[in-house]
């Protein structure tokens, strides 16, 4: 088998700007989403994720500015969450270059919605995003039920739903890929939730993404080869600079995992 | 000047495919990208590019949604013999039939069938989603100057199913996940690639600037 691990850096923007600062010694706007982008491409970045936090509608539509100002740069796989609400969200979102959209309340609110955007634009590029956080109450329904549950609105409103048989439910309904993230881990530093990740990632047929928590390198390697992911999401230990894309990349191989480790175009030669 | 068409039927994300190869006809000099629904604007083109994601049977329909347009391929590219590069679903619509929920007939040109990935390991996920290595099977003027096997390049790939080619001859190159994949396919003026060249980073792009410099 040599698909490899993807690593996949994730940019929180909102409007136009990216959140949190990135550390890239070269940019000349560390705010721009589209040169850190650029950056991360350049770096060797499998994907790329774009979570939109921005609240307003307004703030909205400059996600769309960016995702097309990205595909004019970046030859990778890009996928865009946050707000993701109507097919109508994810024409707009695929037009401007987007390759995968990924939904959380909107799947959580309508399951349909989900059938419905996967017969539309097929499976391949219907991200869930699944949040789950362990349960705070009894465990609802018995002893079948997991200990996890889903979380909307970035982990403040829960929803009593079984994070796992979600999960199950979502690719049923032609989920392509699952994000899942622990809510409880997300910006902690403590490493994935791998217990999570892997009995959702062994319940399903799609790829598994494991996102929420990253702080260490082993983290990474962790996720895979217990929680069983297909590929790792991490956002701030790329951001504040703690670790460049290469060296997590050379880490994982180091560890066991396989990653791609390419050339770049100009480095293959034309006679 | 010459002309790229890239044929726009409704199936899928046209910008980052025409931004790839809008980026290598630039590094080249006097090759013109067009994304276009018209039959027209495709015959008039020097080589023709056809995408496509999502499912066999949607977007063959899409394809036949476009009044003329099969008619102007069939007489550009079988007939005419123009430089065709078929990608991800653009790649299938080649094949005999597809086997995706139903069995639909596709353009015919590469005879075979587009067929569920069942992998050796039923541990390995559906669809295959991300980076592999692919291995060329016979040399080809697209699959130039790219390094291939265990220590090759990657190439981005996200299908669920493959085309299973009736002559070997017609298979130019595999990638394995549990058994051999076809990864590219080809004859005469014909090429096509299961992955995205389009979101292959250096892989891709070569590809890219091999076609347009492809003289069959």
């Amino acid at each position: 088998m040599t698909l490899k691990t993807r690593l996949i850096p994730c940019l929180d923007v909102m409007n136009g700007r990216v959140v949190k600062g990135v550390q890239f010694v070269d940019l000349r706007d560390a705010g721009d989403p589209v040169e850190a982008a650029m950056a991360y491409d350049a770096a060797g970045a499998d994907e790329l994720t774009f979570l939109d936090i921005a609240a307003s509608h307004e703030g909205r539509d400059t996600i769309f500015d960016v995702v097309a100002r990205t595909a004019e740069h970046c030859f990778m796989p890009v996928t865009v969450g946050g707000g993701v609400r109507t097919i109508e969200d994810i024409r707009k979102l695929l037009l401007a270059g987007a390759d995968k959209v990924a939904i959380n309340s909107a799947a959580v609110n309508d399951p349909d919605f989900i059938s419905r955007a996967a017969d539309k634009f097929g499976n391949q590029c219907i991200v869930v995003s699944v949040d789950a956080k362990q349960r705070l109450t009894e465990r609802v329904g018995g002893d079948n039920r997991s200990e996890w549950e889903i979380f909307t609105h970035g982990g403040r409103k829960p929803t009593g739903i079984d994070a796992v048989e979600f999960a199950a439910r979502m690719v049923e309904r032609g989920a392509g890929e699952l994000l899942v993230t622990s809510m409880d881990r997300d910006g902690t530093k403590s490493g994935f939730d791998l217990k999570l990740t892997r009995t959702i990632a062994d319940a399903v047929e799609v790829p598994v993404i494991a996102s929420g928590g990253v702080g260490s390198l082993q983290d990474l390697v962790d996720g895979v080869v217990e929680g069983h992911a297909s590929a790792v999401l991490a956002a701030s230990i790329f951001h504040f600079g703690t670790f460049t894309i290469g060296e997590a990349k050379q880490y994982l191989r180091d560890h066991g995992v396989d990653v791609r480790m390419d050339k770049a175009l100009q480095e293959l030669a034309r006679p | 000047m010459s002309s790229v068409a890239i044929i726009d039927y409704g199936a899928g994300n046209l910008h980052s495919a025409a931004k790839a190869f809008e980026r290598m006809a630039r590094a080249l000099g006097g090759v013109d990208i067009l994304v276009t629904a018209d039959p027209e604007q495709v015959r008039q083109a020097d080589r023709i590019m056809l995408p496509g994601v999502g499912a066999f049977a949607d977007c063959k329909a899409g394809l036949d949604a476009v009044l003329g347009m099969i008619e102007v391929l069939e007489e550009q590219v079988i007939r005419g013999g123009k430089p065709f590069l078929g990608v991800c679903v653009g790649m299938q619509l080649m094949a005999s039939e597809g086997r995706e929920k139903a069995v639909t007939a596709g353009l015919g040109w590469i005879p075979g069938a587009v067929e569920r990935i069942r992998p050796s390991d039923p541990q390995l996920k559906i669809p295959h989603m991300g980076w592999n290595t692919i291995t060329k099977t016979r040399p080809h003027a697209l699959l130039e100057g790219i390094p291939d096997g265990p220590d090759g390049l990657h190439a981005y790939f996200v299908h669920s199913y493959h085309l299973v080619t009736e002559d070997d001859a017609m298979r130019i190159a595999i990638t394995d996940y549990g058994g051999a994949l076809t990864a590219c396919v080809g004859r005469d003026n014909l090429f096509g690639a299961q992955f995205h060249p389009e979101k292959s980073q250096a892989l891709g792009l070569r590809l890219i600037d091999n076609f347009l410099r492809w003289t069959p």
